[in-house]
């Protein structure tokens, strides 16, 4: 990734607010021209801090914000060209629809008929044409995250910042403005920097996924690579379903290695983040890859686990087991035509690939 | 669905209309509602609406005449004031007869106070008469009443006393308003400025209420501010410094003004030791209007600080950053986006502190000197010293309708609903 491509650039970043803790512990972190890039992390892991600081209402302790190859640490936040949707819209309540829409062009300086054209065809992007004239209380919160968003856009910066902007909403609305957000940013090719601590938001709209915990990213990557390969233990835990199995690494042969887990058996499984023989791991599987009485050779390890409860879900069914002594141990059985049958009670055999199993570092608690 | 629906009557299950079933339903709590203000309403019924209505009422009442002098009021209604002639016997003898029956009551010299109020001389007039008509024992009364006192042989006594002899007056508030009515003509006439006192009293009272509204704004804002601004702990605490006047005297604060403002005080010592100014030139500012503006917006800062508070408090801080990162410079921000969202503190705080101020009696009474004083001094001087109730009473309910006139504007304008007091 040469350097030109990053269109915002964290660079060395550091942000203390009270001179003794750092919120955010050297971050570098690049967004590319056109990108849409998730922040997403826990409540208190710097994300929002970060995003802050983008947009110039942080100042950055150390180091260095590059937004299109120039520095913007000293750019007043007003100055910045970049738009912004917060969570709870500020959306300014003395005015109508059309009137926030047309307060950045105001500020601009353009010509009425300009203004009047671009509202028109944002709100008309938002599907809102006929609620120009209302006030911001007279619409629906999902209106109102909608006005929130054609008043970041209007003004056509070549950046969005998103803060949690979904969080207001119901579920079902969610789902529909997530889908809704991410075509808008398809179509106006802008750089999306979004922050959430919503995974399945995250994994639905972005290109990539900066996973934040305690002012330093984990892991950044695409959606699909963030699910199925997690590197460590924080990030295969908060990203979706995960079951852990402990245990100390015996052996190691290439990438794979033998792990011996707290019940005695001995377990193959994908080195990704050990720190050599002789060393507690943490292996990481989702419910989805373990294989209920595998068909021999299909899997490289297989355990007797014991059923302990069942839940139906319709389009699968998922089972508590009680495997290797740990039991919380899910497996999602897919409703397919010739699923396994079982019972709570049931004694079974569950087996996966070694290379669903990633044998991580095991997290300090 | 348990409800029918019959001629477009909507009825329960079992007939009776929903209506009805609602209201009987909301019948107890209802009752337990009321039970539970009706304490409240009693208390305030007796202590304060009963005698304030009474009191109000004192503005239009001029029973007096006619309880004391019935006889002579009944037969002055023959009498053609504008004939220029003095009346019949009739009403003389009339008037001996019921000044005597006065005397003895002792409530002749109150007719005399009323009707002085309206033409001085009165009160002097009936004390004598109360003396004289002792000895007027036989007809003709007319002469012999004129004889005591020349005044009762003039047409103007007799048209004065006519004039003032029905149940109710306006007298009052032509006096509250500096307007008298020509005993002759019965026109409603402007005294000359040189006797008005109301008109400009009112004048001033609104003018420096209004002086004193803005100051405390002027002052109260940019503390609103901060205060809803700044974490809510370190808030909590300056407000204690807000409210801190609420827990002291009125009287402490306002004498220690007195301390700080006079000629021999803090400031003008002060002011010489600097030496901006000269030890002869020592500056007035207590005991006129500008010891009750200085004195009276230190009082009434927390009134307009508190509804300013409460309603900042409830501004987001992501407004201010919208509307900077929408491109705004943050003065532009601030103006354009906060400052429209606070009016209705702003508003509530104003007509708070006007309404208070405009009805303030202690302050400008202790520091207000003569050029400071307000409508209020003016009442209480009616009524506890003159004893004019009647003129008190019309100068209260001038003042009170003058409230009431802001408070149906601020209703209109800004629209009561938005106030926010706390």
């Amino acid at each position: 990734m040469s350097k030109s491509d990053a269109y915002v650039s964290f660079q060395g970043v550091q942000k203390s607010y009270d001179g003794e803790t750092l919120v955010v512990k050297d971050l570098n972190l690049d967004a590319h021209r056109g990108e849409f890039l998730t922040m997403l992390g826990p409540s208190g892991s710097g994300k929002t801090t970060c995003l802050m600081m983008l947009a110039g209402f942080e100042t950055v302790t150390h180091g260095e914000i590059i937004l299109d190859g120039t520095s913007i640490n000293n750019v007043p936040p007003h100055k910045r060209n970049i738009g912004m949707v917060f969570q709870n819209y500020a959306l300014f309540p003395h005015m109508t629809v059309n009137e926030n829409l047309a307060f950045p062009l105001q500020v601009r300086k353009m010509s009425k008929s300009d203004i009047e054209d671009r509202v028109k065809k944002a709100l008309d992007m938002v599907q809102l044409g006929a609620f120009g004239t209302r006030r911001p209380m007279q619409l629906s919160g999902g209106q109102q995250q909608r006005v929130a968003v054609a008043r970041a856009l209007v003004f056509e910066p070549k950046l969005v910042l998103m803060d949690e902007p979904l969080g207001a909403l119901d579920k079902q609305l969610r789902e529909q403005m997530q889908y809704e957000i991410k075509h808008i940013h398809e179509n106006l090719e802008v750089t999306v920097v979004y922050v959430t601590h919503d995974q399945s938001e995250a994994l639905t709209m972005s290109n990539r996924i900066a996973v934040f915990d305690d002012g330093v990213i984990q892991q950044l990557a695409a959606p699909d690579q963030l699910y199925e390969k997690p590197e460590n233990a924080f990030v295969a835990q908060f990203i979706g379903e995960n079951n852990t199995l402990n245990g100390k690494v015996l052996g190691l042969d290439g990438d794979i290695c033998t792990v011996e887990v707290e019940g005695g058996e001995k377990l193959k499984a994908l080195a990704v983040n050990i720190q050599g023989v002789g060393f507690d791991t943490m292996i990481s599987l989702r419910p989805e890859r373990v294989m209920v009485n595998p068909e021999s050779g299909q899997c490289s390890s297989t355990v007797t686990g014991k059923v302990e409860e069942l839940i139906y879900l319709g389009d699968h069914i998922r089972s508590r087991m009680n495997v290797c002594g740990h039991d919380d141990f899910i497996v999602k059985i897919p409703n397919s035509a010739d699923h396994a049958q079982l019972q709570p009670g049931d004694t079974v055999q569950v087996g996966w690939k070694a290379e669903d199993a990633r044998a991580l570092d095991v997290l300090v608690s | 669905m348990n409800t029918v629906k019959v001629n477009s009557v909507l009825l329960t299950a079992d007939g009776t209309p929903l209506k009805i079933s609602l209201a009987r339903a909301q019948r107890r709590s209802k009752i337990i509602a009321f039970l539970m203000v009706t304490p409240l309403l009693v208390f305030i019924t007796i202590a304060f609406l009963v005698p304030i209505t009474d009191m109000l009422l004192l503005s239009g009442n001029n029973e007096i005449v006619q309880r004391i002098l019935p006889k002579t009021v009944e037969t002055l209604q023959n009498w053609d004031e504008t004939s220029g002639k003095l009346p019949d016997e009739i009403v003389f003898a009339a008037m001996v007869e019921e000044i005597k029956k006065a005397k003895i009551a002792k409530k002749h010299t109150r007719v005399g106070q009323r009707l002085n109020y309206e033409s001085s001389g009165f009160s002097s007039l009936f004390r004598k008469a109360g003396r004289k008509v002792q000895k007027i024992k036989n007809p003709p009364y007319k002469e012999a009443l004129i004889k005591s006192d020349k005044r009762w042989g003039k047409v103007e006594t007799w048209q004065v006393i006519k004039q003032f002899s029905g149940k109710f007056t306006d007298g009052y508030y032509l006096a509250a308003l500096d307007l008298t009515r020509d005993s002759k003509t019965g026109n409603i006439e402007s005294l000359p400025s040189k006797d008005s006192i109301y008109l400009k009293l009112f004048l001033r009272t609104m003018l420096l209420s209004s002086l004193i509204t803005f100051l405390t704004f002027i002052i109260g804002f940019p503390i609103s501010y901060l205060l809803a601004t700044i974490p809510t702990r370190i808030s909590n605490t300056l407000i204690i410094f807000v409210l801190l006047p609420f827990w002291t005297s009125l009287l402490v604060r306002t004498t220690s003004w007195i301390a700080l403002l006079q000629q021999e005080g803090v400031i003008n010592d002060f002011l010489i030791l600097v030496g901006l100014i000269g030890e002869d030139g020592r500056l007035a500012m207590i005991h006129n209007a500008t010891g009750t503006v200085v004195a009276m917006t230190h009082i009434l800062l927390p009134f307009m600080i508190l509804p300013m508070f409460s309603v900042m408090k409830t501004i987001p801080p992501s407004f201010m950053r919208a509307a900077i990162s929408l491109g705004a410079h943050p003065w532009r921000a601030f103006w354009k986006i906060y400052f429209p969202n606070t009016v209705a503190g702003i508003g509530a705080g104003s007509i708070l502190v006007f309404i208070i101020a405009i009805g303030y009696y202690i302050t400008p009474a202790l520091v207000g000197g003569s050029s400071g004083t307000f409508i209020s001094n003016r009442i209480a001087y009616h009524i506890s010293q003159s004893l004019n109730w009647g003129l008190g009473a019309a100068l209260g309910v001038i003042l009170l309708g003058i409230v009431l006139a802001f408070f149906v504007l601020y209703d209109r304008i800004v629209g009561i609903d938005n106030m926010k007091l706390g």
